[in-house]
């Protein structure tokens, strides 16, 4: 490992360090209505939407505005996609999206997932980046975050029924945290040279080597900031981060990473803090943190040795490490720390090529989503989802010393415990039957690029990338099928939308019971003792449900030296 | 139910118009206006610098294998244990070896987005004789050319250091 990146780790630390003391206490304080600075765009839309921003909702209530506005959302986006051919905005003159792939990316963007079984470049007009998709990079992400709230707000309130307003923290969730961070990381990345103009594709010729080219353009720098601030991931290119025009050098691909972790990570003191102990923000942001540092160290270690395929072809010598699939200003240690932030905060966008890393950064990658994506997972859903765990190791830790579990003064009692169960369990049995369907049936096997193990980890990592709402793909595998457009969106429906009612009905049933006392008996959820019964429930869980498929795929292309496919 | 409805409604035309277009417009003027060149594709000599292109021949330096195709871009996807990559890599390391160079593994793997404009510096340092024996130019000032393109890490640790091979092609071009 050489010391630009050990550097570029220590730098990584500090400013992650810096967004969640500071950005922490700034989402707390937009949360319980203390930031005002644009109550003048807040007041009259409220008035507009017909809600009283200070009459808060029941979890059910709560709940039925969320889905509502969510399926109006994915009908709103898939007819702009149908109709791009006959909108404005179109200097390609692109035709309509297919029915099938307009569903699934429609799904995919309001899920927050963001696969894409298209190529950008030739496929979405302007208008259908910008309105169509841009606009739920935005709106996902928001809804991530204020459920993850309401989720909070359930632990440290007493005895009430209300969880919130979902459309004030809809709103302000947009207009104080993520366009303002966006508007401003967008110029720097212009500045450092994405494109942003509607000038359409440019035609150049080189006379040195009578070279034509038509390069696509387009509005990509807008897109950037918050594709990765929202833990979005869906490139303006087919390429994604690894294209020049959206990640043009070593400094956008450092802010690239940063950007995507900064709200989960700063969520964890933002829980702490409304629940009245950073304390026990910290003890989870450590569980997330031993776990996204060792699938690093594994991935960055495995990057850094050969390519067997290069290997094999009589170039044994890498000393850049594994370059198959990455681009140069990049490198491959870099390229991993990208890799991993990207697949464990379920934003999926992607600086090098997944698909040919070797098969233990391949399994690195693959990890995070196993564990359900919560080291630190995506905006809002990482913090819920690792909450339920939480629930599950207090439950753990109460069977061993035979007392009813608390957690942060709430009972945990039979209800809590099922649906934290329900949904820590709803992705692994969602991406296993769909995999299962997908490799016995032509239709799901066939589309897959590469043959043996690999062919296997490019179907099993599509649907668990989709279940997770990560996004992130072996890319091999041609998705823009029947089969893969219409499973991949009931994976995706399945991931965000059943595990948020979970956590929105745990929220209601925990915001209804009243605060126990500490007493010298109480489990202590801050301390280094449940920090790693923690790690060990997301460690078990994840590998008693995916160990066999990842043996069948990474695991056992790992040990089959000498054998190509 | 219908309230909702009505909500939700008003909700995603409020965000199309605040994030779908106001949001991507104000980016883009500001862009325009300050960064004109970076945000029209930072185009120079007949080409981007940040778009590869395709070069061949003994007479100039060759980036990343590649159709560069600008229109299409993506990376090849062949997994870690693909025939089809183990083969592509043989016969390129054999097209280097005609030319005369010892490649290094950049300059027979492709890359992620298709479209690398760049090469470390010992990719480029790899094709110094070849280019030099092609222009009947004397080797060291090839190499020295060579040494004054290579841009280093951002900051000093950010990135890798590289060179990008349409800025190194036009400064050769430039030299006789």
């Amino acid at each position: 490992m050489s010391v630009a990146f050990l550097a570029t780790l220590a730098a990584m630390i500090v400013c992650l360090a810096l967004a969640w003391r500071y950005l922490g206490s700034y989402l707390v304080a937009v949360y319980e209505g203390r930031v005002k600075w644009l109550s003048f765009v807040e007041r009259p839309l409220y008035r507009l939407l017909g809600t009283d921003p200070d009459a808060e909702q029941s979890w059910q209530r709560y709940t039925l505005s969320l889905i509502i506005f969510s399926g109006v959302s994915i009908l709103v986006t898939y007819v702009l996609l149908r109709a791009q051919g006959v909108l404005p905005l179109n200097p390609q003159h692109l035709k309509g999206v297919t029915p099938g792939l307009a569903w699934n990316t429609s799904v995919s963007f309001v899920t927050n997932t963001n696969w894409q079984n298209y190529a950008g470049e030739s496929t979405m007009s302007y208008l259908s980046q910008m309105v169509a998709l841009v606009v739920q990079n935005f709106v996902s992400p928001a809804v991530g975050m204020l459920v993850a709230i309401a989720l909070i707000r359930g632990f440290a309130r007493r005895s009430v029924s209300y969880i919130g307003n979902f459309w004030v923290d809809l709103v302000r969730s947009v207009i104080y945290i993520l366009l303002p961070i966006s508007s401003v990381f967008a110029l720097v990345f212009i500045a450092q040279g994405a494109v942003q103009t509607f000038g359409g594709p440019v035609h150049v010729y080189d006379a040195l080597n009578h070279v034509t080219q038509t390069i696509p353009r387009g509005p990509v720098a807008s897109q950037e900031a918050i594709k990765q601030l929202g833990t979005n991931g869906g490139g303006y290119f087919n390429a994604n981060g690894a294209h020049p025009f959206e990640n043009p050098t070593g400094l956008t691909n450092f802010l690239s990473i940063l950007l995507l972790l900064s709200i989960p990570v700063a969520l964890t003191y933002t829980f702490g803090k409304m629940v009245g102990n950073v304390r026990q923000g910290v003890a989870v942001l450590a569980a997330m943190t031993i776990l996204f540092g060792a699938w690093l160290a594994v991935t960055v270690a495995a990057e850094q040795g050969h390519n067997p395929a290069v290997a094999a072809a009589g170039l044994v010598h890498q000393p850049g490490g594994n370059m198959q699939g990455k681009e140069t200003r990049f490198g491959a240690s870099s390229s991993a720390l990208y890799g991993v932030a990207s697949t464990q905060t379920s934003t999926g966008s992607a600086d090098s090529s997944y698909d040919s890393y070797t098969p233990l950064g391949g399994l690195g990658l693959m990890a995070g989503m196993a564990q359900g994506d919560v080291t630190p997972g995506g905006v809002g859903s990482g913090l819920y989802t690792i909450l339920l765990s939480a629930i599950i190791a207090v439950f753990i830790g109460g069977l061993m010393v035979g007392r009813t579990p608390e957690y942060l003064g709430k009972k945990i009692q039979a209800r809590e415990v099922k649906l934290a169960s329900f949904g820590v369990l709803v992705m692994p049995i969602t991406v296993l039957v769909l995999t299962g369907i997908a490799v016995a049936i032509p239709a799901g096997a066939s589309a897959a690029l590469n043959k043996g193990p690999h062919g296997f980890s490019e179907v099993f990592y599509a649907l668990l990338s989709q279940g997770n709402n990560n996004g992130s793909a072996f890319a091999g595998l041609s998705g823009n099928t029947a089969f893969y457009n219409i499973v991949g969106g009931i994976d995706m429906l399945i991931g965000r939308f059943a595990i948020i009612v979970a956590v929105l009905a745990l929220a209601g049933a925990l915001a209804k019971k009243g605060i126990v006392p500490a007493s010298a008996g109480t489990f202590r959820t801050d301390t280094p003792m449940f920090v790693g019964l923690l790690v060990g429930v997301i460690v078990l869980v994840g590998a008693l449900t995916f160990f066999p498929a990842l043996s069948v795929g990474p695991i056992v292309e790992q040990f089959l030296h000498g054998r190509f496919f | 139910m219908l309230l909702q409805l009505r909500r939700s409604i008003v909700a995603v035309v409020f965000f199309v118009i605040l994030c779908g277009i106001c949001y991507p417009l104000a980016e883009t003027g500001l862009g325009q206006l300050f960064f004109p060149h970076q945000a029209n594709g930072s185009l120079i000599h007949g080409g981007s610098a940040l778009i590869g292109q395709r070069w061949s021949g003994p007479s100039w330096f060759h980036g990343r294998p590649g159709p560069y195709d600008a229109a299409a871009s993506g990376a090849t996807n062949l997994g870690p244990r693909s025939r089809v990559l183990k083969e592509h890599v043989a016969a390129r390391i054999a097209r280097w070896h005609r030319l005369g160079v010892n490649p290094t593994p950049e300059l027979v793997e492709s890359s992620g987005s298709g479209l690398d404009p760049d090469i470390s510096p010992a990719s480029a340092y790899a094709q110094v004789k070849m280019v030099a024996r092609a222009r009947h130019l004397p080797v060291s000032t090839v190499r020295s050319l060579v040494t004054r393109s290579v841009h280093a890490r951002e900051f000093g640790f950010l990135g890798e250091p590289y060179v990008n091979v349409l800025e190194l092609n036009h400064a050769l071009a430039g030299l006789r």
